[in-house]
């Protein structure tokens, strides 16, 4: 049976010098180009769009909140994929990739409920409500830092991370319930407003959002790269050093 | 009473900058740190 396009792609990049090589530039231009457009989407949005019927100038929140809560579970997709590529080809990139995706995922999922939380104060009347979304939200949170005590814990012990893998992949079932749960249980969280192909968000107030969701996704996989980075090169450092405490 | 929503527009995207900004710091030293070491190790 022939290979899926993408595998040579992924056994390709899997080795970490040339990794690297393709690393060291991409991550200012990331960073950078992330940087610009997130900031313009934000002056945008508070600045150049006229405030909701409903909500107000609160719906400038949207802007900052909407990426965050994508991040959030798009950084716990990219954990989950990298696990199956760990656990299926063994590649040690795969295990950096998961590791170094942990933090940024963490704090913009914990960014989305803090900013919703902001949001939902001067719109619902309330900071807080146990609801399907919110509390789906929480729980991933929560899972993001008990994956990193888990890393942590696997480092210590010197495990092949074949458990925090595993934890990975059995916690991206929480994707679909936070992408479902406004759908399956009746919430104070409003339901879908921005899908693939239409949006009941008028096109005058959404149009930063593009400019902010890829400005944080750009930034976040810079991000994601110098921690790849720092992770690699901290391996490599204690592997040299091991090997000479040997010799 | 409707409450205004600038100090709360203002704090949600102050929040976000902040966390940005201190996320971007630490990483980036922390990969310094390790670049760092790697090239100590392979001189030492």
């Amino acid at each position: 049976m022939p290979k899926p396009w993408f595998v040579p792609a992924i056994h390709a990049l899997a080795n970490p010098a040339r990794f690297l090589k393709i690393a060291r530039p991409l991550t200012p231009l990331l960073f950078w180009l992330g940087i610009a457009l997130a900031a313009f989407g934000c002056w945008a949005g508070l600045t150049q769009t006229p405030p909701d019927y409903l909500q107000g100038d609160a719906v400038r929140i949207i802007y900052i909140h909407v990426p965050t809560a994508w991040l959030g579970m798009a950084g716990w997709s990219g954990i989950a994929i990298s696990s199956i590529a760990y656990l299926v080809w063994r590649h040690p990139l795969a295990r950096v990739a998961a590791q170094a995706i942990a933090m940024p995922g963490a704090l913009f999922a914990g960014l989305c409920l803090v900013t919703g939380s902001i949001w939902g104060r001067p719109t619902w009347g309330t900071w807080w409500q146990w609801d399907g979304r919110l509390t789906s939200m929480l729980l991933l949170f929560f899972v993001y830092l008990a994956y990193m005590a888990l890393v942590r814990a696997d480092d210590d012990r010197g495990g092949d991370g074949r458990i925090p893998a595993i934890f990975g992949i059995a916690g991206s079932v929480l994707l679909p319930i936070i992408r479902y749960s406004v759908v399956w249980w009746n919430t104070l969280h409003q339901g879908q407003s921005i899908g693939l192909t239409s949006s009941t968000i008028a096109m005058s107030i959404m149009w930063p959002l593009f400019f902010t969701l890829a400005g944080f996704t750009l930034f976040f996989a810079a991000i994601v790269l110098i921690r790849m980075r720092a992770l690699i090169a901290g391996a490599k450092a204690e592997a040299r050093l091991r090997r000479k405490a040997t010799v | 009473m409707k409450l205004d929503p600038w100090p709360f527009v203002t704090a949600a995207y102050a929040i976000v900058a902040i966390a940005a900004v201190a996320m971007s710091l630490l990483s980036w030293r922390a990969m310094r740190r390790a670049e760092r070491a790697l090239e100590e190790s392979r001189r030492a």
